[in-house]
C-alpha cells in the first residue's frame, strides 16, 4: 500500500504541524527532520529514493514552510520541539518505532529526543548530519579548554566556524535575510556547497524560515552549550560526517561516540547540504543502516574501514606505505608486478592486525589495472585511498636514451599513475565517500639534471597531473597528493637502468648510488609517514628530505642555482672494487 | 681506497681457549639473569625497573664492571621510533602493556670477561613479534655464512640490509650511535670496573678507543657498520654482533658473540635463549656448528 499527501498533526502548545507522507506504508516509517534555513523539501532528493522501500514522513519544524509559528523565543526551546517530534511519530506510526533521520538544527533537536529517556523508545533508529548534541558541544568545548594535543587550535578553528551562531544572536541577521541574502543563498549552496537547487528548495518561503529560525539558536544555544548536561541514549546512531562542512567541522563530533551505545560513525566526503548534494549516497546509507537494524543489529564502529590500495607494494615505499596504514587497521590491497612480494607484504600487514590482499598488477596494463578497479569497486565500493607508488629509476644521457626506454619508463612512471588514478578515482567519485589519491613524484619533478632527464621528466609530469587532479576532485571532497621523497633507501637504486654503459659498469653505479642512498639514511618508513600526513592533513605537496626541500625552494628562489646544479653530473664515482654484496633473489 | 691484504693474523686479537670459556661462562650468565628478569616483567612495570632489575641479578651474579649499564626498551620503542638523539636510548618510564614487545640490552664484565647480550621478548601475544623473532634466525646464518667467506665486514652488512629488506623489515641497527651492527670486545684485566659515563665502562670506553686508534693505522674499524671503515676483510676477535630488526612499532634483535679466526668463524655458544626458541619451534637454519 502506498501513500501519498499531507495531514496537519498538533504539536507542543497546540501548534499545528504540516506533515508530508509518500512510500510504501508498510515498509519501516523513516522520519526525516529538517534544519535551518530549510523546510522539508531539503529532503525531497533523498525521499524519492527511500520510498520504494520505506514508509517516508517529513514535516515542516515550528516556524518553518507551512507549520505554525510559536509566539517568542521561548517557543522555540527544545522541550517543545521534541515534544513536536514525538507527537509526529505518534501520529505517523501509533505501533512501531521510527527511524529518524536529521539534519543540521533537525539532528540537534533529534540528539535531544534520543537522549531523552521519556521520548527515546518512540525511536528505532537516529542518522545524523552535521548537527551534534548541543550538550556534546558544550563537553567538547569545555574539555579543549585545557592546553596540549592541539586542544586550542581545534577551539578556535570551530569557533571561527560558527561566525554565523553569534551573528545570529545580534539584529543584523534577520536584516541580512530581508536584504538580499536570501537571493544570494541558491547561489552559495550551489557553488560552494555543490548543492542541488530546484524551485522548491530553497523555495520561496526562504525569507520567513530564515528569520524565524534564529529564533532555535536565540532559545538554545546559550543554555545547552554553557550549561552541558550528562546525556546518554540507547537508540542505535549511524554518524555521517561530512569531511568539508563549513559550520560543524569534523573535529567537533570526536568524542559524540560517547553519548550513544552503539553508534557507527561514516566519513564521507562533500559539505554541510549531503542531503542535496548527495542524496543518492545519503538514500543508501539510511538504508542499509535502518535493514541492519531492524534485522536486530546494533551496528557499532567506524566505517568505511580505510580500504588502501598500494601500487609496487612488494618493497621499499610501497611496502611500508601498506605496513603504515596496516597499523592503523585499515585494509591493505598490495599490488605488485610480483605476486611474491605483494604477499609477503599482504602477511606483514595482517601481523600487524590488519586484514590485507595482494595481486600481481603490472601497472603498464591498462586492462589490468580496470580489472582490478572493477573487483575492488565490486568488493569494497571504493578505496579510500589509493597510492601509485610504481615506478623505475633510468639514468644516463638524453642522446643515449632510446625510444624503448623511454616508452618503458613513461609507461610505468606516467601511465601507471594516469591508469591508478582514473580507474580508482571513478570509483571514489561514484562511491561518494572520502577518498584520497597519492601519487609517490619525487624531488627530481622539481630538480633538473643532465644524469636523470627521462625519470625527472615523468615525475614531473606526475606533479602536474597530480595538481591538476586536485584542482577537478577537490569539489567532489577526493584530496590528492603527491609526496617528493629525495635520497630514499630502497632498492630503486640496485634497479635503476643505466643507458649507454655496459653491464659492468651499471653494476658498480647501481651500487655506488646505493650506498649513497644508504648514507643518506631516509628511510621508506619516513616516506610513509609523510604518506599518512598527506592524507590526513589533505596536504597538496610534501617534500621529505632537506634535497626536496631545498629543490622546491631553488625552484622558486634560486632558478640560475637550480640551472648551475642541474649540469653537474651527479652519478656518484664508483669504486675500483666494487663487489656487491650477496642479495637474496628479489 | 686501497686495501692491503696483509698478514691477517697481525690484525685484531686472537683469544686464548680460557678467554673464550671465561666469555662464553659471562655470556651464559648473562643471558640467564636477563631471561629471569624478563620472566618477572608485569604489566605497569617501567623500563627503569626492569633496567634496575637486571642490574641488581647481575651484581649478585659477580658483575663487577661495564661496557654498557642495562637498557631496557618497551612497545614501540624496541623499534627505536622517534630516536633522534643518543639520550634517548636510556630507560624511561615508559610502561609495559600486554601484548608488548621488550628488549634487555646488558653488557657486564665479571673478572675481566665480558658479555654483551640482546634479549627480546614479549608480554602476551603477540603475532608480529613472534614472526620477527623467527625470521632474525636467517640473519645468524647469514652473518656467519658470510664471514666464513670472507667477505668485508662491509658486503656482510650489506648482506644484511639485504636480507631485511627482502624480508621487509627495517634495519635497526641503524639507529645505533655509529649504525653498527656489532662491535669488537677485547678482554680486561681481572681487576674491578673504575666506573661509568653516560652508562658505558670507563675501561672498555678507553679500551675501545685504542682499537680504534690501531684500527685506523691497519685499516680496520672494531665497529662493523656499513660505511667505508668496514670495507675490510674479517678481522680476528671476539665480535658481539647485534642485527635488530624493526617491523612499524615491533622492534627484536639478539645480540651475542661471534669468533672470528683466520680462516673460520663461528658462534661463540649455540645454547642461548633465542637459538633453543627457534630450534623448539623446529627453525634449523641457525647458523650453528
Amino acid at each position: 500500500m502506498t501513500a501519498r499527501g499531507q495531514r496537519s498533526v498538533v504539536g507542543s502548545g497546540g501548534l499545528l504541524l504540516a506533515v508530508q507522507e509518500r512510500g510504501r506504508t508498510d515498509g519501516p516509517t523513516v522520519l526525516l527532520v529538517h534544519g535551518y534555513p530549510d523546510n522539508h523539501h531539503v529532503w525531497d532528493l533523498v525521499a524519492e529514493q527511500l520510498e520504494a522501500d520505506h514508509h517516508v514522513v517529513t514535516y515542516d519544524v515550528r516556524g518553518a514552510g507551512e507549520s505554525g509559528v510559536p509566539d517568542g523565543r521561548s517557543g522555540f526551546r527544545m522541550e517543545a520541539l521534541v515534544a513536536d517530534l514525538v507527537a509526529v511519530a505518534d501520529a505517523v506510526s501509533p505501533d512501531r518505532p521510527v527511524h529518524l533521520v536529521a539534519h543540521d538544527w533537525g539532528s540537534i533537536q533529534a540528539w535531544a529526543a534520543v537522549t531523552d529517556p521519556e521520548a527515546a523508545p518512540r525511536f528505532a533508529s537516529f542518522t545524523s548530519m552535521s548537527g551534534p548534541s548541543l550538550d556534546h558541544v558544550g563537553a567538547w568545548m569545555r574539555a579543549r579548554l585545557r592546553p596540549g594535543a592541539g586542544r586550542w587550535r581545534q577551539l578556535a578553528n570551530q569557533s571561527l566556524h560558527s561566525w554565523y551562531v553569534y551573528a545570529f544572536h545580534t539584529p543584523l541577521a534577520p536584516l541580512a535575510w530581508r536584504h538580499g541574502l536570501t537571493r544570494l543563498w541558491p547561489v552559495m549552496l550551489e557553488r560552494r556547497e555543490g548543492a542541488a537547487v530546484d524551485r522548491q528548495w530553497p523555495g520561496a518561503s526562504l525569507a520567513t524560515d530564515a528569520t524565524r529560525g534564529i529564533g532555535l539558536y536565540r532559545a538554545n544555544i546559550f543554555q545547552h552549550v554553557v550549561r552541558p548536561k550528562p546525556a546518554h541514549t540507547e537508540v542505535p546512531v549511524q554518524l555521517l560526517v561530512a569531511s568539508g562542512d563549513a559550520f560543524v567541522t569534523p573535529e567537533l563530533l570526536n568524542g559524540i561516540e560517547a553519548l550513544a551505545t552503539s553508534l557507527m560513525r561514516r566519513d564521507v566526503g562533500g559539505q554541510h547540504w549531503l542531503p542535496r548534494s548527495r542524496p543518492a549516497q545519503v538514500a543508501r546509507w539510511v538504508s542499509q543502516h535502518v535493514a541492519a537494524v531492524e534485522a536486530g543489529a546494533r551496528p557499532t564502529g567506524r566505517l568505511p574501514t580505510p580500504v588502501v590500495v598500494v601500487t609496487g607494494a612488494g618493497s621499499g615505499i610501497g611496502r611500508s606505505v601498506c605496513l603504515a596504514f596496516a597499523e592503523r587497521g585499515a585494509h591493505i590491497i598490495a599490488t605488485d608486478l610480483s605476486a611474491a612480494t605483494a604477499e609477503r607484504t599482504a602477511e606483514l600487514c595482517r601481523l600487524l592486525g590488519a586484514t590485507a590482499e595482494f595481486h600481481r598488477l603490472d601497472v603498464t596494463d591498462g586492462a589490468a589495472v580496470e580489472a582490478l578497479a572493477a573487483k575492488v569497486g565490486a568488493e569494497h565500493g571504493a578505496p579510500t585511498v589509493m597510492v601509485n607508488n610504481a615506478g623505475l629509476g633510468l639514468a644516463g644521457s638524453f642522446l643515449d636514451t632510446g625510444d624503448d626506454d623511454w616508452e618503458q619508463i613513461l609507461q610505468v612512471n606516467l601511465w601507471g599513475v594516469i591508469r591508478g588514478s582514473r580507474a580508482f578515482g571513478r570509483l571514489m567519485v561514484d562511491n561518494g565517500e572520502v577518498g584520497h589519491i597519492v601519487n609517490i613524484a619525487s624531488a627530481a619533478a622539481f630538480t633538473p639534471s643532465r644524469t636523470i632527464s627521462a625519470y625527472a621528466t615523468s615525475k614531473a609530469a606526475v606533479l602536474m597531473l597530480t595538481e591538476c587532479l586536485q584542482a577537478e576532485l577537490a569539489d567532489r571532497g577526493i584530496g590528492v597528493s603527491a609526496i617528493c621523497p629525495g635520497f630514499v633507501d630502497t632498492g630503486i637504486a640496485v634497479a635503476t637502468r643505466y643507458v649507454g654503459v655496459d653491464d659492468d659498469e651499471q653494476d658498480a653505479r647501481r651500487l655506488a648510488a646505493d650506498r649513497l642512498y644508504k648514507r643518506r639514511r631516509i628511510t621508506p618508513d619516513a616516506v610513509a609517514d609523510a604518506v599518512l600526513r598527506a592524507v590526513d592533513r589533505d596536504r597538496p605537496l610534501v617534500p621529505v628530505a632537506a634535497e626536496a626541500w631545498l629543490g622546491l625552494l631553488a625552484q622558486r628562489f634560486a632558478p640560475r642555482l637550480r640551472r648551475a646544479i642541474a649540469r653537474i653530473d651527479l652519478t656518484p664515482p664508483t669504486s675500483s672494487r666494487a663487489e656487491p654484496a650477496d642479495v637474496p633473489s628479489r | 681506497m686501497t686495501i692491503s691484504i696483509g698478514p691477517v693474523a697481525s690484525r685484531g686479537h686472537t683469544p686464548t681457549p680460557d678467554q673464550l670459556d671465561a666469555f662464553r661462562r659471562v655470556q651464559q650468565l648473562t643471558y640467564a639473569a636477563a631471561e629471569s628478569v624478563a620472566g618477572e616483567l608485569q604489566a605497569g612495570m617501567t623500563e627503569r625497573e626492569a633496567a634496575r632489575r637486571l642490574r641488581r641479578r647481575l651484581i649478585e651474579n659477580g658483575a663487577d664492571d661495564w661496557f654498557h649499564l642495562p637498557f631496557a626498551w618497551f612497545g614501540d620503542r624496541t623499534a627505536f621510533r622517534g630516536f633522534k638523539v643518543p639520550l634517548q636510548f636510556f630507560p624511561t618510564n615508559r610502561r609495559l602493556e600486554e601484548g608488548m614487545p621488550f628488549v634487555l640490552d646488558v653488557a657486564p664484565v665479571v673478572r675481566g670477561a665480558t658479555a654483551d647480550i640482546g634479549y627480546t621478548g614479549g608480554l602476551g601475544d603477540n603475532p608480529a613479534l613472534e614472526r620477527v623473532c623467527d625470521d632474525l634466525a636467517a640473519y645468524r646464518a647469514l652473518i656467519v655464512d658470510q664471514v666464513r667467506r670472507r667477505r668485508t665486514f662491509r658486503q656482510v652488512y650489506e648482506a644484511v640490509d639485504a636480507l631485511a629488506a627482502y624480508q621487509g623489515y627495517a634495519n635497526r641497527h641503524h639507529a645505533y650511535p655509529g649504525h653498527v651492527i656489532a662491535h669488537q670486545v677485547l678482554p680486561l684485566a681481572e681487576s674491578p670496573g673504575v666506573g661509568t659515563t653516560f652508562g658505558f665502562g670507563r675501561r672498555h670506553l678507553r679500551s675501545l678507543s685504542r682499537s680504534i686508534a690501531t684500527g685506523r693505522r691497519q685499516q680496520w674499524s672494531p665497529l662493523w657498520s656499513g660505511d667505508r671503515r668496514s670495507d675490510h676483510p674479517p678481522v680476528n676477535g671476539l665480535w658481539a654482533v647485534e642485527p635488530h630488526l624493526g617491523l612499524r612499532g615491533v622492534g627484536a634483535k639478539f645480540e651475542e658473540y661471534l669468533v672470528v679466526t683466520d680462516d673460520d668463524a663461528y658462534w661463540l655458544d649455540d645454547d642461548l635463549p633465542h637459538v633453543r626458541r627457534w630450534l623448539s619451534r623446529g627453525i634449523t637454519d641457525v647458523g650453528a656448528r
